[in-house]
């Protein structure tokens, strides 16, 4: 070890800039997510998510290797019973269980959350950065899968390709992806405060899956509470509401598109803002977590 | 009231339930080299993560340089805190630990990987620098870390039991290291069970027993108040046998020995200053030679087994 005094140019307030706090506290954010990123998708854990986002794809595709001669009206209710079933109550909301919750929660379990928490930035910028690297994951995966599975879903059969690449298709592709970013953004908000403030977020997840499950029949005001709500509206094929698949099928009013869009991103940033109330007043103590 | 180069505690307590972390607590620590000790579960550790906000204290307030944590950006600037965590994030070199830490400053790579590269050779770490983690013995990850609290030059560097794991040589360049920086101003607050490797480079000590500080000041100065524990001076002269005759006359004067080698006196005396005087009155008029005279318990271990007593783990 060097004894030797270097000289004294320390990084200063918040990195010694002379750009203004909000540039500065940009820079973190986007560092926060950099460094986010590296830790979420490095390494074997996070294989799960890709076969999660992936699966109907696989599936798909083993299905047209023996179906040259399918039905575009057929393939596209299949397109929007995987969407609306597997995606958006299954994997999305455990994908999203698994990133978001991992962002803080993995970083109590694995004790390196102090780090963040000793470094010259807010909390909240902590929260933004986390939010948008899980954010920016989950998008790109269940995107990705949605986007693979669209391709799968039409590209076996000749007046499948002609429909995909038709207007309408590509309209639903664009309701698709757009639905699936929100559902990350929405269910992400939820579970990210969730794990600040339970130890085990487990429970109360399954309480949200419940909540979601049954706000179909819950009374308007409380379907404001529920991410699916938002989302039922831009969905851009109706599925039939019959047997036991309608207890999992949202009956919405009609809700202009725009403003299921604004009322979702409302209550993301209602959920982020509470997040950023409960990571200020977070302790780290790591042997009682 | 904001005290801008100081740490100060202002009657703090921390209570983990129905726990005591630490009570009423009341310190206003100079620059230096601060040691903070006491056994386990004494409050050391609470103290230091009541410092840097990781907990918030029940009751009272604490500010560094005059700042607290609810203003991270300016506090966390000027402070590095090196925990007794031993865990690090999955897959990171020395290197990258260290530099992705900087980058939260919000400052330019080219920036960050020199004030990287420059913290991981003060504390001895280039050549393993770009070596995984996960690779490291304790000493080394101990190391990196301390790299990592040191890497934005802080004006207050806090370290938690940070001899722990380092072998013997790492352990004196550490100490030199921190001796250093107190030289150069910086506060570094240094816990340890360890007593006497820390008594070296303390400039102040705190001493803790339960949650309570039980002494604090200047090794000597906190020495001096213990009245109930006569002082012990060794006096080193050829003739120990005339000058003990002499010494044990004064009433102040408890138990007079010999030095095992022959070569001097061990005195306890009650009043350390009147000793003095009479020992320069004693040498004068009898003639005797004197080859040095030092204090011989004014240590942190001897204090603290003076003030703590049997109840210590303290080695």
């Amino acid at each position: 070890m060097s004894t030797d005094a270097p000289s004294n140019t320390a990084l200063g307030p918040g990195g010694g800039a002379q750009a203004g706090r909000g540039a500065l506290r940009l820079r973190q954010v986007v560092a926060v997510a950099r460094l986010e990123l590296g830790r979420a998708l490095k390494g074997w854990r996070s294989l799960w998510l890709v076969f999660l986002a992936f699966a109907p794809c696989a599936v798909i595709t083993a299905h047209a290797l023996h179906d040259e001669h399918g039905s575009v009206h057929e393939e596209t209710l299949v397109l929007a019973g995987i969407v609306q079933f597997f995606y958006l109550r299954f994997a999305i909301f455990f994908g999203c269980l698994g990133i978001f919750v991992g962002s803080v929660r993995g970083e109590v379990v694995e004790r390196t959350l102090h780090y963040a928490f000793l470094a010259p930035l807010r909390r909240e910028v902590l929260v933004a950065g986390k939010f948008l690297a899980a954010a920016a994951t989950s998008v790109l995966l269940f995107g990705g899968g949605v986007f693979a599975s669209f391709t799968a879903m039409y590209a076996h059969f000749p007046a499948g390709r002609e429909f995909a690449l038709s207007g309408g298709a590509l309209r639903h592709l664009g309701a698709y992806l757009l639905v699936t970013t929100l559902a990350c953004l929405g269910y992400g908000a939820v579970f990210l405060a969730l794990s600040l403030v339970f130890r085990n977020p487990i429970v109360p997840s399954i309480t949200v899956l419940l909540w979601e499950t049954i706000s179909g029949a819950l009374p308007v005001w409380l379907k404001h509470l529920s991410v699916t709500f938002y989302l039922k509206p831009l969905l851009p094929v109706e599925m039939p509401v019959e047997g036991f698949s309608g207890l999992f099928t949202i009956v919405a009013e009609p809700t202009p598109p725009w403003l299921a869009v604004s009322g979702l991103v409302a209550f993301v940033g209602l959920v982020l803002a509470f997040a950023c109330w409960r990571i200020r007043g977070m302790e780290v103590s790591y042997s009682t977590d | 009231m904001r005290a801008p180069g100081r740490i100060v505690f202002e009657d703090v307590s921390k209570f983990y339930g129905e726990v005591l972390g630490v009570n009423k607590v009341s310190l206003d620590l100079p620059p230096g080299v601060t040691s903070l000790v006491g056994p386990n579960g004494s409050g050391k550790t609470t103290l230091m993560n009541l410092m840097t906000g990781l907990i918030r204290p029940s009751r009272g307030r604490v500010t560094i340089l005059g700042l607290s944590h609810r203003d991270p950006e300016a506090l966390f600037a000027r402070v590095g805190y090196c925990t007794q965590f031993d865990s690090f994030p999955r897959r990171v070199t020395g290197r990258s630990f260290v530099e992705g830490w900087l980058q939260l400053h919000g400052a330019p790579r080219a920036h960050t990987s020199g004030l990287a590269a420059e913290a991981l050779e003060r504390v001895g770490m280039t050549e393993a620098a770009d070596r995984r983690v996960a690779g490291y013995s304790k000493g080394m990850r101990q190391r990196v870390r301390l790299a990592q609290a040191l890497s934005h030059r802080p004006e207050v560097l806090v370290l938690d039991e940070p001899l722990n794991g380092l072998d013997p040589m790492a352990r004196a360049e550490s100490l030199a290291l921190f001796q250093a920086l107190g030289r150069e101003g910086l506060h570094v607050i240094v816990s340890s069970h360890i007593l006497h490797e820390v008594d070296r480079v303390s400039d102040h000590v705190v001493l803790l027993s339960h949650g309570y500080v039980v002494a604090e000041g200047q090794i000597h100065g906190v020495r001096t108040e213990v009245t109930d524990h006569p002082m012990q001076i060794l006096v080193r002269s050829p003739q120990p046998h005339l000058l003990a005759s002499r010494l044990f006359a004064a009433p102040h004067v408890v138990e007079v020995k010999v030095h095992p080698d022959g070569n001097g006196l061990l005195v306890r005396t009650r009043d350390a200053s009147a000793f003095h005087t009479l020992l320069n009155r004693t040498v004068l008029e009898a003639g005797i030679d004197l080859e040095a005279v030092a204090p011989a318990d004014d240590d942190v271990n001897a204090v603290y087994q003076y003030l703590i007593g049997s109840e210590t783990e303290a080695v």
